[in-house]
């Protein structure tokens, strides 16, 4: 361990803007694209899903009317 | 003797093999980001110049080099695809460009970050840099190539026409800071002559290298299963995937 204190820790030896920005917009980025991707991967799959239901529906829909 | 490849090309084995490997990627990713940045920011030893400002390198570093490395495999499926239109490669290509963006983006801010303190400057028009903003507008264009066609064969093969005349930008990215006087620093540790790096900081920075790999390949295989579900929304094996396993996925 490089630091003897947590506040030792944040200061990085006055350079706790400079990293801190650097880590923080890492996490923010990389958090953000994985998020923006898994979302978009289930609502494709939902979609599907909703299609099927709906050619169901119209089906049973037909089926009932003959 | 590659028979055993040629099943893969089934958009269906693709996406199995993506969930195949997904595990694997997600628990490097998760083991060498924590390791390395607990290692790099709390147990590396500090500069004996920069002190602890230099700690931006663990991710500034892994993050520049795999810009280039998500690019060069983007380059490699372009190619794939081109040759042997493969349409799995395609979306290969479509599935990396934007965490590539996303990689360099980062690369570009943790540099600027690092700049200021030590140049003094967030940007300055150095070669190293141009060239590195040039390879997020490349990922960038091919991102904005593929969604201005309605056609989406013509957009892929559109996407990897301009990934593949992208690859220039690779060696001058690399060799930008040997050609040209610049404010960078030059390679320290891809030099022929071994690393110029303490392995207190190599360990660590390695790490994280491996760290990037894997957010990467995650990442890649999530937005390329989403791109075959896309392309395939209609063929019946992604219905009884949707119909029937929930556990899928």
């Amino acid at each position: 361990m490089q630091f003897n204190s947590l506040s030792e820790f944040i200061a990085m030896g006055g350079y706790g803007f400079f990293v801190w920005l650097s880590y923080g917009s890492c996490l923010l980025i990389l958090v953000g694209i994985f998020i923006a991707s898994v979302t978009s991967h289930k609502s494709s799959l939902k979609q599907v899903e909703m299609q099927i239901e709906r050619e169901q529906r119209i089906k049973k829909a037909k089926e009932s009317s003959v | 003797m590659w028979k055993w490849l040629h099943p893969y090309a089934k958009t269906q084995k693709a996406y199995q093999l993506c969930n195949t490997f997904m595990p694997y990627f997600a628990v490097i990713t998760i083991v060498c980001f924590a390791v390395g940045w607990v290692w790099g920011l709390a147990f590396a030893p500090a500069d004996y110049q920069q002190k602890d400002s230099y700690r931006i390198i663990f991710i500034h570093v892994p993050s520049a080099i795999m810009s280039m490395g998500a690019y060069s495999s983007m380059a490699i499926a372009a190619f794939i695809a081109m040759v042997w239109q493969l349409r799995n490669a395609e979306l290969a290509v479509i599935a990396i460009a934007p965490v590539g963006a996303a990689v360099t983006a980062i690369a570009l801010i943790t540099g600027a970050a690092w700049g200021k303190p030590m140049w003094g400057a967030w940007w300055v028009w150095d070669a190293r840099l141009t060239s590195e903003l040039i390879l997020l507008f490349l990922y960038l264009g091919v991102i904005a190539l593929y969604h201005s066609f309605e056609d989406k064969a013509a957009a892929g093969k559109a996407s990897c026409i301009l990934a593949l005349v992208g690859v220039v930008n690779l060696p001058i990215i690399h060799f930008s800071v040997e050609w040209w006087n610049t404010l960078h620093q030059g390679a320290t540790i891809t030099k022929f002559d071994g690393s110029a790096i303490h392995p207190s900081m190599f360990w660590p920075l390695m790490i994280n290298i491996v760290a990037f790999v894997g957010v990467i390949g995650w990442v890649t295989l999530i937005r390329l299963k989403n791109e075959i579900i896309q392309r395939e929304k209609h063929r019946p094996w992604v219905r009884e995937l949707v119909s029937g396993g929930k556990n899928a996925v």
